[in-house]
């Protein structure tokens, strides 16, 4: 049972809805109980960091999180904004820290030509560095649907697993130990992004 | 490598998937359902959809519409009409939108688009603009079209962008559903003052329309018309604009 945690920001019911085609059992729930005897968890993401880092210590789930996954090592898959929370700290329209599961800061997209604009919005090829659990079935480069104007730069780089190019490469996902993290939305990258929820569950 | 999108726009009057021309005349399509299913199935890079119901009625988005339209995409889903607060927005996000389109109420109240850029992040935001043209002036209309603001879209645009907006729509209203192609001069004139992804609207009858689009300096291009009348599907346009060297999703 995948958790997908609920802290009024994600597009929670995509991710389900997904899921749930995949005939993945999961559920969405802020609830403590739920977050604790879950399997594995999934912290999807649109919005602004700042919101979202306060959503979640308004549900109290920052320390939760913190010790599910770092202490009980349970995995868990972070989506777009989800895996910028993942961060020790943001420069999202201020400074703000994040969870501190992995160590690394979120800063704006600068792409080294000027025509590419931001946010950067639309499918995008990602390559791939390190075939992991996550990444190891894609024969062809696989396409994802991106959409963000942060990025995660991360303070050990041996945990990226893939890049993606947008006026220079940025970290397209993640994975250190039980930590996975997507900065595109496998939920709405239709046949490559269903392969991703699928490793994941597999992982579970 | 980004790929150029090709997004089918579907727009919705109650229940009913409708077609507009000049967005006056509404044609009936049918169920919407089906189409979004066929939408995904061609493995469409994206989707918007417009309740023009709901600003006409002075209701609110259709919540369990969304919701089973958004059931069926597992491409991202732009939704739009009647939004006008910070609950809409929520509400349509939650339902299983991942953006929401904002008119209307932008223009009448533009601390809005800021202040749902804030809460949202601005890639959750785009911001429609329906431009008219008359006597060789452009002018921007709210209100369905029916508003006349006087205000020249260029104007508008580089607002829209300086309070936080994502993306821009931007919808030639002389153009929408006459099949005859883009207006390229205000596609022109619009994308060479922002800096944010601008999605052109309006006018597209056959793939070439599309590189034309582009071409002119759009970010990306919407259609619906050809989508619904004609044979040719979004795969058919993405392959043509490939073939004249602009990078799509096959």
């Amino acid at each position: 049972m995948i958790t997908i945690i609920d802290y009024g920001l994600g597009n929670l019911f995509s991710v389900k809805n997904a899921l749930d085609f995949l005939s993945i059992s999961s559920r969405i729930s802020a609830g403590p109980q739920d977050v604790q005897t879950a399997d594995g968890l999934i912290l999807p993401g649109v919005g602004a960091f700042e919101d979202g880092m306060k959503n979640l210590h308004a549900r109290k789930l920052t320390r939760l999180i913190y010790e599910q996954v770092i202490v009980k090592k349970k995995p868990i898959l972070g989506l777009c904004l989800g895996m910028q929370l993942f961060a020790a700290k943001s420069y999202e329209g201020g400074e703000f820290e994040g969870l501190g599961l992995i160590d690394g800061v979120v800063k704006k997209l600068k792409p080294n030509d000027q025509k590419l604009k931001i946010p950067h919005i639309g499918w995008n090829d990602v390559r791939i560095m390190k075939k992991d659990s996550l990444m190891e079935s894609f024969k062809k480069t696989p396409v994802f649907y991106f959409v963000h104007s942060y990025h995660v730069v991360p303070g050990d780089s041996s945990i990226t697993t893939s890049v993606c190019d947008y006026g220079g490469e940025f970290v397209a996902t993640i994975h250190a130990t039980n930590i996975y993290g997507a900065q595109f939305h496998p939920e709405k990258s239709q046949k490559d992004g269903l392969t991703i929820l699928k490793k994941f569950e597999q992982i579970v | 490598m980004l790929k150029t999108r090709v997004i089918p726009v579907l727009l919705l009057n109650n229940w009913n998937l409708v077609k507009s021309t000049q967005f006056t005349t509404l044609r009936t399509i049918g169920n919407p359902v089906q189409h979004v299913r066929v939408f995904n199935s061609r493995n469409v890079d994206e989707l918007a959809l417009v309740d023009i119901g709901a600003p006409r009625n002075g209701t609110e988005p259709q919540y369990d519409i969304i919701a089973d339209l958004a059931k069926e995409c597992f491409m991202p889903l732009a939704v739009g009409g009647g939004i006008k607060t910070i609950d809409h927005i929520k509400h349509v996000l939650l339902s299983g939108a991942d953006k929401t389109i904002i008119n209307s109420q932008a223009f009448l109240h533009p601390k809005f688009i800021t202040q749902a850029a804030r809460i949202f992040g601005a890639q959750c935001i785009v911001v429609s603009i329906d431009v008219k043209r008359e006597n060789n002036a452009y002018s921007v209309y709210i209100n369905g079209g029916s508003h006349d603001t006087k205000i020249d879209p260029i104007v508008w645009t580089r607002e829209v962008q300086d309070r936080g907006a994502g993306e821009i729509l931007l919808t030639s209203i002389n153009h929408d559903g006459m099949m005859q192609g883009y207006d390229t001069e205000l596609i022109t004139k619009i994308s060479k003052v922002v800096t944010i992804p601008v999605i052109a609207c309006g006018g597209a009858g056959i793939s070439k329309d599309f590189v034309e689009a582009i071409k002119s300096g759009a970010d990306a291009v919407g259609a619906a018309s050809i989508f619904l009348y004609t044979q040719t599907t979004p795969t058919n346009v993405k392959q043509f604009m490939k073939h004249c060297g602009i990078e799509t999703r096959i």
